[in-house]
């Protein structure tokens, strides 16, 4: 697999690979939309830990809650009862500016459509987040994460001179190079063929094992789920299952236990 | 397809609500024009009309050479006397005849200024019927003048003079100031009078003493009894007039006379507003065109998927024309209604400054209507023709393309060398200018002015990329990440940020032209009056009618005047070629002008002339040359060259003797006075040269600085003005830049939300939008104001025909006024934009497509 190809790239990480340390952190975690008759609970209730340096995938059919889940513990969006934590910061408790700083400083993002600025080169976006911080990047770790993704020969080039499996190379070096808390993915392979597929989600696993990077990504894939270190199931705004350790195999057919018990319910 | 065009209207009207902001805009001005001129038009002359009701015929008295006679003291002789208005009045069919004396009069004011702008200070002859009462000048107030120290006024002349019944009024009609008691108020409907006039009226007597000889009258108006023939009237008082000495005119034939010269003032005032209305409409072209471009970039998909299910190209074209046409029209109805509040509201506004318009209803006529909302469409559709031919060519297979590919750019390299070809030959017909030195070569300039404001804006966005790369690096070292990015967004699309700035641009290089030609105009004229005027004061009279031949020596003779050379104005033929003739006194002359010689020296007797060198060169003149000249009055004399000077403005092509002019001017008369003094000009001293004048509220006793303010206050007025018309231009170009940067902030949305996301705040949105707004605006400004100093550079020469000392001087201040102008309008067409990128939804935003 082209991941395992790559990992070679990743610094070697001083901190002990596993702990019980907790990124993030949902407890009765509620998101209501509407009132009255179009009132529509999202979440309900939620509670659920995302580990340091670990992968966590959260699947669920449509509707069930899981990009929801992930806008709100990333700060993208309102809470409406309960708690979301990000460390130690109580993110209902910010206003939009703090949010945006929180964003900024401590969350990476990859989303499904790249979502990488046209007029940027590759470079240029991958260190987008700390130009707007009016940061320096920290050239070795640069170099490293630009390494790893494969971008060396890449990085003058513009996003459309670039395939999207390459796009979303770039989208991942970006929330990589920052070094923030937690990455949150959004259907990082729903725009992409398999193998460019793999290859992305082989980066992300291998930043949770080398870089010790905390990683939450939303997925309606199996085979992307199997790259996890956890899958959490979300339906009807619920957590109703919780994998560990993974495969695709085990994914798909929890999955299909939930399908024919929806269906007989 | 009609109902596809008229969905998309609806279905956009947000986004097109900028673009018929600008159409609006443009037709607003056409209409208010349109109907202003036709209001005022028809007010003024239901007015004429009305002040000519009941004349039947008029009896003006002619001089087959000169008009009537003018004595040696200036009085005016007739033929018409009271014999000749009695044999009028005796004629069947004559009702009434009113004997007229006409003159002016002008008013001092409370301040001494005098009243009322000078030529339309009319003066007239009260004459009452057996109640005491004038039919043509209703009392509202005391009684009409019956005795030599009695005067009447109009309502609006007393006003403004603050004078009640039984003040005395001070007053000049061409000499000394008079004075006589006000005893009554009138009313008029005179139009000379209302538009920034005065009257002022005596009894019969006193006026044919001030204006006439006694029995004598400038006017016989006759009125006709019910049931007469106007024309066999005119046509039987003819027969009774002296041949060749008077004339007879039927009223009919005068009102038509009147209303044809009020159309063609308001024609002339209607074609000014209307090329400064197309220029607003033009600038609107751009804005349309960027924003149907827009639209059927953003439709392509539908539109490839109407081509897929049968729709031909020209059906495409047809459709977006017609959502066009509509657009146009919706706009064009808008504006046609805000044309006639403008209408209103600048009658108000002229009125309310002095300009006296006639009362009348609104005149919205068929004409104004239908070619403003013709002018409305024909714009919008021609400026979306562009844009729908590229819509026609969207292949039906992109309907199929679910990948959304940005659209690619096409090559500049087609347009690049047409904007080149086009901006060449404007420079080169600009250079070709700066070699000619007439005014009629006007045509030419404005021909090599459109060309090369043509060619730049062809080939705007070729220079869009170094100018906003240029900008880029300052807001990118000032703002960071915003300005980077803002320098990006306004680069993205040149085609569109190039329109953008040229409809700023055609504002501001008009504007910058006429400021630089203006600014160095007055420049030029301040030179001009101070240059060779050793004199501290130059006295004359508001109505150029001269002051008398003995003035000038009480003015000498005041303590603290060194001296007071009189200036006559003559001429004199040469074999059939005439020179004007400063008539002067020789001895004094040299302490009040200074004249260079460049070949001899000033002439001293009676005999002698000193020419200019202009004058000289052409008429081959030398030094010691005796001419045979000819004046006015057939006589002949030999006049010898002394001397040829330098010209100067302060007199004419040559200098003689006062006593050589004198004998040739009926009545004679000094139009100017030099008065050089002795510690320089002072209030105290100004005051007894009025004083030694007769205090005469037409005088004017004018230093150095009001000379100066009296020629550079003209052209600040016309600037104003001209700024005031392209004012409405540089709005539609602000709307225009709105319009574009709603249109970035919309197509961008996923990029914003994503920003937003990856931790960009609020306010570094805004700040991106403003920057690229500001970038754009900035753009347009240099383009602008360096396309304008060209120009004016290249087309000054042809102003400096008239103005020996014209130079190009650049009002540097102004320009960086107008500099900041555009960084002012950038920050303020982004306001809004900048607000609704702001507050994007982010997750709506990111999943946008």
């Amino acid at each position: 697999m082209s991941h395992a190809a790559a990992s070679p790239g990743f610094p070697a990480s001083p901190a002990p690979l596993r702990t019980a340390a907790v990124a993030a952190r949902a407890t009765d975690l509620s998101k209501v939309y509407g009132q009255g008759d179009t009132r529509v609970v999202a979440l309900d209730s939620v509670s659920v830990d995302f580990g340091k340096a670990q992968f966590t995938a959260i699947m669920g059919p449509s509707g069930s809650g899981k990009s929801t889940l992930m806008h709100c513990m990333a700060g993208l969006d309102t809470i409406s009862g309960g708690s979301a934590r990000i460390g130690d910061t109580e993110l209902s408790s910010l206003n939009d500016r703090q949010l945006t700083r929180l964003r900024r400083d401590k969350i990476g993002f990859i989303f499904q459509a790249f979502n990488l600025l046209p007029t940027l080169t590759a470079l240029e976006n991958i260190t987008l987040p700390m130009d707007i911080a009016a940061r320096k990047p920290e050239k070795a770790w640069l170099d490293a994460v630009i390494e790893t993704v494969g971008l060396s020969g890449r990085l003058s080039h513009r996003p459309a001179q670039l395939s999207g499996g390459q796009q979303q190379r770039v989208a991942v070096a970006r929330a990589l190079a920052a070094q923030p808390e937690i990455i949150f993915a959004d259907e990082p392979t729903g725009n992409l063929d398999s193998r460019s597929g793999a290859e992305v989600l082989g980066f992300l696993r291998e930043s949770v094992r080398a870089m010790n990077q905390t990683v939450v990504m939303v997925t309606h894939d199996p085979v992307a789920a199997g790259y996890a270190d956890r899958v959490v199931f979300l339906a009807d705004g619920r957590i109703v299952e919780e994998l560990h350790e993974p495969t695709a195999d085990s994914v798909l057919d929890r999955m299909r236990l939930f399908d024919s018990k929806g269906r007989t319910s | 397809m009609l109902r596809t065009a008229l969905r998309n209207v609806l279905a956009h009207k947000a986004r097109l609500m900028m673009t018929a902001l600008a159409v609006l805009l443009g037709v607003a001005f056409v209409a208010g024009t349109l109907i202003f001129s036709d209001t005022v038009g028809e007010a003024v002359k239901k007015a004429s009309a009305k002040n000519l009701d009941g004349v039947a015929v008029s009896v003006q008295a002619v001089d087959a050479d000169t008009g009537p006679r003018t004595d040696k003291n200036g009085k005016r002789s007739t033929l018409l006397d009271d014999k000749l208005a009695d044999k009028v009045r005796a004629l069947p069919g004559v009702e009434s005849l009113r004997r007229d004396v006409t003159g002016t009069a002008t008013l001092a004011g409370p301040d001494g200024i005098p009243i009322g702008n000078g030529w339309q200070n009319l003066a007239a002859n009260f004459q009452p019927d057996k109640d005491g009462r004038d039919a043509r000048y209703p009392l509202v107030q005391g009684r009409g003048p019956a005795a030599g120290d009695e005067i009447a006024l109009d309502r609006a002349t007393a006003e403004a003079a603050h004078l009640k019944v039984g003040d005395t009024v001070r007053f000049a009609t061409d000499g000394p100031v008079l004075t006589k008691r006000l005893v009554g108020i009138v009313t008029t409907d005179d139009p000379q009078v209302t538009t920034g006039g005065s009257l002022a009226l005596f009894d019969t007597a006193t006026a044919q003493k001030l204006y006439l000889h006694p029995g004598q009258f400038d006017e016989l108006v006759v009125g006709a009894a019910p049931g007469t023939d106007q024309q066999a009237l005119t046509a039987k008082v003819r027969e009774i007039l002296p041949k060749d000495r008077a004339e007879a005119t039927s009223g009919s034939a005068l009102a038509a006379e009147q209303s044809r010269m009020v159309t063609a003032q308001n024609k002339a005032l209607s074609q000014t507003l209307l090329v400064f209305a197309g220029i607003a409409l033009f600038v609107g072209i751009f804005i349309i065109a960027n924003t149907f471009t827009m639209l059927i970039s953003q439709r392509s998909r539908e539109i490839a998927l109407l081509r897929a299910v049968g729709a031909s190209r020209r059906q495409v074209v047809r459709s977006v024309l017609a959502e066009a046409a509509l657009l146009g029209l919706v706009s064009s109805v808008v504006g046609l209604a805000l044309g006639a509040g403008i209408a209103v509201g600048l009658r108000a506004v002229l009125d309310a400054n002095g300009a006296g318009f006639p009362d009348g209803p609104l005149i919205i006529s068929p004409t104004a209507v239908l070619s403003s909302l013709a002018v409305g469409v024909v714009v919008t559709v021609l400026a979306a023709w562009l844009p729908s031919r590229k819509a026609a060519k969207i292949a039906p297979v992109e309907a199929l393309n679910t990948v959304e590919a940005p659209p690619a750019l096409r090559s500049l390299v087609i347009r690049n060398v047409l904007g080149t070809v086009v901006a060449g030959l404007g420079v080169a017909v600009m250079l070709y200018v700066t070699t000619l030195k007439s005014s009629d070569d006007m045509p030419i300039a404005m021909l090599g002015s459109m060309l090369t404001m043509t060619g730049v804006i062809i080939l705007a966005p070729l220079l869009s990329r170094p100018l906003v790369s240029l900008a880029g690096r300052l807001t990118t070292r000032l703002f960071g990440v915003s300005g980077k990015l803002a320098k990006q967004n306004a680069l993205r699309n040149p085609r569109r940020t190039a329109a953008t700035a040229s409809a700023l641009m055609i504002g501001l290089t008009l504007i910058t032209g006429m400021t630089v030609v203006g600014n160095s105009a007055q420049q030029a004229m301040d030179t001009m009056t101070a240059k060779g005027l050793k004199a501290d004061y130059k006295v004359g009279t508001s109505t150029y009618t001269g002051l008398d031949p003995a003035l000038s020596k009480k003015v000498a003779a005041l303590p603290g005047v060194e001296a007071a050379a009189p200036l006559r104005n003559a001429s004199f033929q040469t074999g059939g070629d005439y020179t004007d003739l400063t008539g002067t006194d020789l001895a004094t002359v040299g302490k009040t002008v200074q004249l260079d010689f460049t070949s001899g020296g000033p002439a001293h007797a009676a005999n002698e002339i000193a020419v200019s060198r202009t004058a000289a060169k052409e008429k081959g003149w030398h030094t010691g040359q005796t001419l045979d000249a000819t004046f006015n009055d057939d006589k002949t004399a030999k006049l010898r060259i002394t001397g040829v000077y330098e010209d100067t403005p302060l007199v004419n092509s040559a200098v003689g003797a006062a006593s050589l002019v004198a004998p040739h001017m009926t009545p004679v008369k000094d139009d100017e006075l030099l008065v050089k003094t002795r510690g320089g000009a002072s209030d105290e001293l100004e005051k007894q040269i009025r004083h030694t004048l007769g205090d005469s509220p037409l005088l004017k006793v004018q230093d150095h600085a009001d000379l100066r303010k009296e020629n550079a206050g003209q052209i600040d007025t016309v600037l104003y003005v001209v700024y005031g018309l392209l004012g409405m231009a540089v709005i539609i170009a602000v709307v225009g830049v709105v319009n574009t940067l709603a249109m970035s902030v919309f197509e961008r949305t996923r990029e914003i939300g994503m920003l937003r996301a990856i931790g960009l705040a609020r306010n570094g949105i805004k700040q991106m939008v403003r920057l690229e707004s500001v970038v754009i605006s900035l753009f347009g400004a240099v383009l602008g104001i360096g396309v304008g100093i060209f120009l004016s550079w290249a087309g000054g020469n042809l102003v400096s025909q008239g103005l020996p000392t014209y130079e190009l001087l650049l009002p540097w201040g102004r320009l960086g006024l107008f500099v900041l102008l555009a960084l002012v309008v950038g920050v303020l067409a982004a306001l809004w934009p900048a607000r609704r990128a702001a507050r994007l939804n982010m997750l709506e935003s990111i999943g946008a497509q």
